[in-house]
């Protein structure tokens, strides 16, 4: 039977069906950055802390409130996107006409505070949550078993990202909030409150970061340093599709999904690394990104 | 009112090449308190305070001087720790040895590494560092040398020069005090040399720096290098001091540890990343029973630090007394 | 201030005479482990109240003993361990160190006991080194280590018949000894090693790697990771299937916080070895209930260990009459015990405490009682069998 390099052909299939799966998180949480980093300007680095938010909002909600899965899908994220603008309003929007670096800084101790917090009232084990009824179980593809929830993040994660993108590349909307990074002050002319818009914009970034951590907790373990790794590898799939270019991280997202889970395969000590190395070679190369118009 | 403020916090200190009275002052003060220190407080924990005091000091060298943000300094850091632990434990090495095969290593590392980041700028800049540091993070994890995640381990003290034992806290102290103190202090003489006013130059206006005919980039590699270097010293003294090294060290938390310290005390000041230094491990040391406690605070204090204190403990300091510290 | 105390404490005892002709003994115990991270769960809090439970039951103030129990969190990193251990000795007259789990951590505090005149009564580290390679006199490892895991999860199930293993293994060198440990046991038990992955430390996403092992048509995967990256491991092999398939799971490192973390929906059927399991007799039980009124938690196995490792070492205090290290030790190792929690045990040359493991198995949530009725017992691992035997390097019996 034909295979390469010692892997069986059904076996590769299925590894780049499971990559694009795991790049269905990174497309989701990498195109909350992209969002926030292309009309804020700001480098959101409590977005790992913010998942970690998502998920454990939608337990809460099950467990002190009895709300289920799907309600979580839509609560988590307005909760989490909720004190995204508490956090927009009170500090982040201090922090506009400075360097990046301050804006980083910022959201990185708000990421150890909610880590902090969390860890102290929950420990660390995590928290248990299970697969909606509906979706457990799975399909037998023939080359792999496919349980239906991994199915269901992919069509999630897909139409949130190109929603997304719609919303943004397509929309009146869009088009003023793409004017209004160019030039708040013109787009202010026209009658429409920027800093609302912008604070707006900063809760829907963290919303998806909610949205992607709900859709984690019934296959990770939901708890307080879920998201605290993630955050640089999310970040470098940002920097490698190239800041602010919203397809680019949504691409990139599923990409660098696929490429990781070939490395699990070939060198799975160094699946941890590749993201990095791929992006040193990028910066190297094309430091605007794939996708970048330009840096 | 407010312009004259202004130009007398940014005018170069002095283009004399003699140190101003009032920084004579503060280090004569500091060498005085560093030297009665170790019987006042525990040797060790005042080691590791010297320790991160040149590493952020060094870490200020590119960042507050030269304008470079890079998150990957626990690679220096780390990776001299290795290099030097290894030297005296398996090679034998007397610890001045051991330490400076640690500082060489790191300033290799520092211009294969530098010699491609200084290509890019501002965020890019930092990301380029950020991957390579995460790279040096794997060698240390997949390599043999390094012993994975339990690390180099029992690390000899050994005789200073073949001569003079280390075994005993205080002797170590001094040590690791002439080491850190002349680090800072020649790192205060680069920021002062007329290679340091280049580099002024170069933050404030790139472009400007060019036309005027500076190599800007082979000014940027070298004080790569340097901060890379001297960050290498404080890593490699420090696993002389505890005996180990370990992923601690070469981990990204790291990178972001000396970032909070020379922000807290005050980026681009010359007392600032030694203040921060001593703040964070401090608190490190003595809020450990408080256990997650202890990120909360810090958390607080990146925020408070951002939001209110931006110039730093001692830029604070600087702007009352319209010196610059 | 303290001097003026030290004389009121002597005036007092010039007085009252030979109710005080026996002086107390200052003991003050370190209990240093992880707060904040992925051992927090395990060892932590709990095993400060474990300490303080010891010292309550062994009644140590009417005994002259006068107890202070410091502690901290180390973090999970050597450097920072050390520091702490090293100023517990110097500064804060600390005579042992209890629980210290990671095994980083662990080897650099007991090299620091052992320059310093302390003791380290380690519960909370799995590695064979600590009375292995990097033995050393003052070291007392109490709870489990890997070998011992090892030894009770891989023996038990391939005698049990599934004899064909796939390793899915942290590439870390803990997860490398684990493997490697399980590995021996396996095959010297007639098995065989179909293969093996080593996953990043830490990793959130297994099924990669579970897929790989499905393929592999072992029998057993055997789970050489620990804490987070076992939990999801063994979630997400329920999700894809693989125990529904016939393959089974081993974890070679697990704590009842961790199942309990995944429920018993999850891990049902799951195989383990501990060393302690509350729910085993009328003394377990009584003194788990103590524990869960205090911490809200049943004990681990970590837990357990530091209550009797404290217990075991305040008797040799009181017996000998002062903490000298070596004194001490010499009696902890000469005397054997017979504890409420661990039963019957001795403390070995090397430093290796020989007691009872016990292999259990996840129940099914059908017949689990309550939250922490998680475990029904298979087998009962001798000591003697389950500890590697002593090296020669490492025989501390014929010095002092």
């Amino acid at each position: 039977m034909f295979e390469l390099l010692g892997i069986p052909p059904q076996v590769l299939m299925g590894q780049l069906l499971l990559g694009l799966i795991n790049g269905s998180f990174y497309a989701v949480l990498s195109l909350g950055l992209a969002v926030i980093f292309g009309l804020l300007n700001i480098i959101n680095f409590s977005h790992g802390a913010q998942y970690m938010l998502g998920g454990f909002v939608a337990w809460m909600l099950l467990t002190y409130f009895g709300i289920g899965y799907w309600w979580a899908l839509i609560l988590a994220p307005l909760v989490v996107g909720a004190t995204g603008l508490v956090l927009e309003r009170l500090a982040l929007s201090k922090l506009y006409h400075l360097d990046h670096l301050y804006g980083l800084l910022l959201t990185f101790g708000v990421a150890l505070i909610i880590q902090g917090l969390f860890r102290n009232y929950y420990g660390i084990s995590g928290q248990p949550y299970q697969i909606p009824e509906i979706l457990s179980g799975g399909q037998n593809l023939g080359f792999m078993f496919l349980p239906n929830y991994r199915a269901w993040v992919v069509v999630a994660s897909v139409i949130v990202c190109f929603g997304t993108w719609f919303m943004i590349e397509k929309t009146r909307l869009g088009a003023y909030l793409r004017a209004a990074t160019e030039n708040p002050v013109l787009v202010g002319a026209f009658g429409i409150n920027v800093p609302r818009m912008i604070m707006l914009t900063y809760a829907f970034g963290v919303g998806l970061a909610g949205f992607a951590g709900v859709l984690a907790a019934p296959i990770y373990s939901v708890n307080p340093n879920m998201g605290a790794d993630l955050i640089i590898v999310v970040f470098a799939v940002v920097v490698i599709g190239g800041m602010g270019s919203i397809m680019g991280a949504i691409l990139t997202g599923y990409g660098l999904g696929v490429i990781e889970g070939l490395t699990r395969v070939f060198y799975p000590e160094g699946s941890a690394v590749v993201i990095f190395v791929i992006m040193a070679i990028v910066l190297m190369i094309k430091p605007e990104g794939l996708f970048g118009r330009g840096a | 009112m407010a312009m004259a403020d202004n130009t007398s916090d940014l005018a170069p200190i002095s283009q004399s090449v003699g140190m101003p009275m009032l920084h004579k002052v503060i280090f004569v003060a500091l060498l005085a308190v560093l030297t009665v220190l170790p019987f006042l407080v525990y040797p060790v924990f005042a080691m590791k305070v010297m320790c991160f005091a040149l590493f952020a000091a060094a870490f200020n060298l590119l960042l507050g001087f030269g304008g470079l943000l890079s998150f990957g300094h626990a690679a220096y850091f780390g990776g001299a720790s290795y290099v030097a632990a290894h030297a005296a434990k398996v090679w034998g090495f007397t610890p001045e040895l051991a330490v400076l095969t640690g500082t060489a290593a790191a300033a290799v590392l520092g211009l294969l590494i530098g010699a491609l980041a200084i290509r890019r700028q501002g965020i890019y800049f930092a990301m380029v560092t950020l991957a390579f540091a995460q790279m040096v993070y794997f060698f240390a994890l997949q390599a043999e040398f390094t012993g994975g995640e339990d690390g180099i381990q029992s690390v000899p003290r050994g005789d200073l020069f073949g001569l003079i034992s280390l075994q005993d806290n205080i002797a170590l102290y001094f040590f690791v005090l002439a080491v850190t103190f002349g680090g800072i202090l020649f790192l205060y003489r680069i920021v002062h040399s007329p290679f340091g006013q280049v580099l002024k130059a170069i933050r404030e206006n790139e472009p400007r720096a060019v036309s005027l005919g500076y190599q800007v980039n082979r000014y940027k590699l070298l004080v790569f290098v340097l901060s890379a270097t001297f960050a290498g010293l404080a890593g490699a003294t420090k696993s002389q001091v505890f005996q180990l090294a370990s992923l601690t060290d070469v981990h990204w938390s790291m990178s972001g540890e000396v970032v909070l310290m020379t922000l807290l005390g005050g980026m681009g000041t010359i007392f600032g990343p030694l203040v921060g230094a001593a703040v964070i491990v401090t608190m490190q040391n003595y809020l450990a029973t408080l256990g997650a406690w202890v990120t909360i605070i810090q958390g607080v204090i990146f925020v408070l630090g951002v939001l209110l204190f931006r110039e730093g403990i001692v830029g604070v300091l600087a702007r009352w007394l319209k010196r610059p510290l | 201030m303290m001097r003026s105390i030290a004389l009121g404490t002597a005036a007092v005892a010039a007085l009252t005479g030979t109710a005080y002709a026996q002086e107390t003994i200052d003991v003050t115990l370190g209990v240093l482990n992880d707060r904040s991270g992925t051992y927090a769960d395990l060892s932590g809090e709990g095993s400060v109240i474990a300490a303080r439970m010891a010292v309550e039951d062994f009644n140590a103030e009417e005994k002259g003993l006068n107890v202070e129990i410091l502690s901290a969190d180390h973090q999970n990193k050597p450097d920072v361990g050390s520091n702490i251990a090293r100023q517990w000795y110097e500064q804060e007259g600390v005579d042992a160190i209890l629980d210290v789990p990671t095994s980083s951590v662990a080897l650099a505090v007991a090299d620091i006991s052992n320059q310093m005149g302390g003791v380290l009564l380690n519960s909370g580290a799995g590695s064979t080194e600590l009375t292995q390679g990097q033995c050393a006199p003052t070291t007392i490892h109490w709870t489990y280590d890997t070998a011992a895991l090892a030894k009770g999860t891989g023996q038990a199930i391939t005698e049990a018949g599934a004899d064909k293993w796939y390793f899915l293994t942290a590439d870390y060198a803990f997860g490398h000894s684990l493997e490697e440990n399980t590995m021996n046991v396996v095959e010297e038990a007639g098995g065989e090693v179909v293969g093996s992955v080593r996953h990043p430390f830490p990793a959130t996403d297994f099924s990669s790697f579970l897929l790989q092992a499905q393929a592999s048509g072992a029998d057993v995967i055997g789970l050489a990771n620990a804490g987070g990256d076992t939990v999801n491991a063994i979630k997400q092999a329920s999700e894809f299937g693989i125990t529904q398939s016939g393959q089974s799971l081993a974890a070679l490192l697990m704590f009842i916080s961790d199942v309990h973390a995944l429920s018993p929906e999850t891990a049902q059927g799951l195989q383990l070895t501990e060393a302690f399991y509350w729910d085993q007799n009328d003394e377990t039980r009584e003194w788990s209930s103590r524990f869960e009124e205090r911490h809200n938690a049943k004990p681990t196995m970590v837990h357990a260990g530091v209550y009797s490792a404290a217990m075991h070492y305040l008797r040799a205090v009181e017996a000998v009459g002062s903490t000298n290290n070596e004194e001490v030790v010499a009696h902890m190792k000469a005397n054997s015990f017979d504890d409420p929690l661990f039963g019957e045990g001795y403390v070995r040359a090397d430093g290796r405490v020989i007691h009872d493991m016990y292999l259990f198995e996840v129940k099914a949530p059908a017949d689990s009682e309550g939250e922490w009725d998680l475990y029904e017992q298979k087998a009962v691992i001798a000591g003697e069998e389950a500890f590697l035997p002593m090296i020669d390097e490492c025989d501390f019996s014929s010095e002092g």
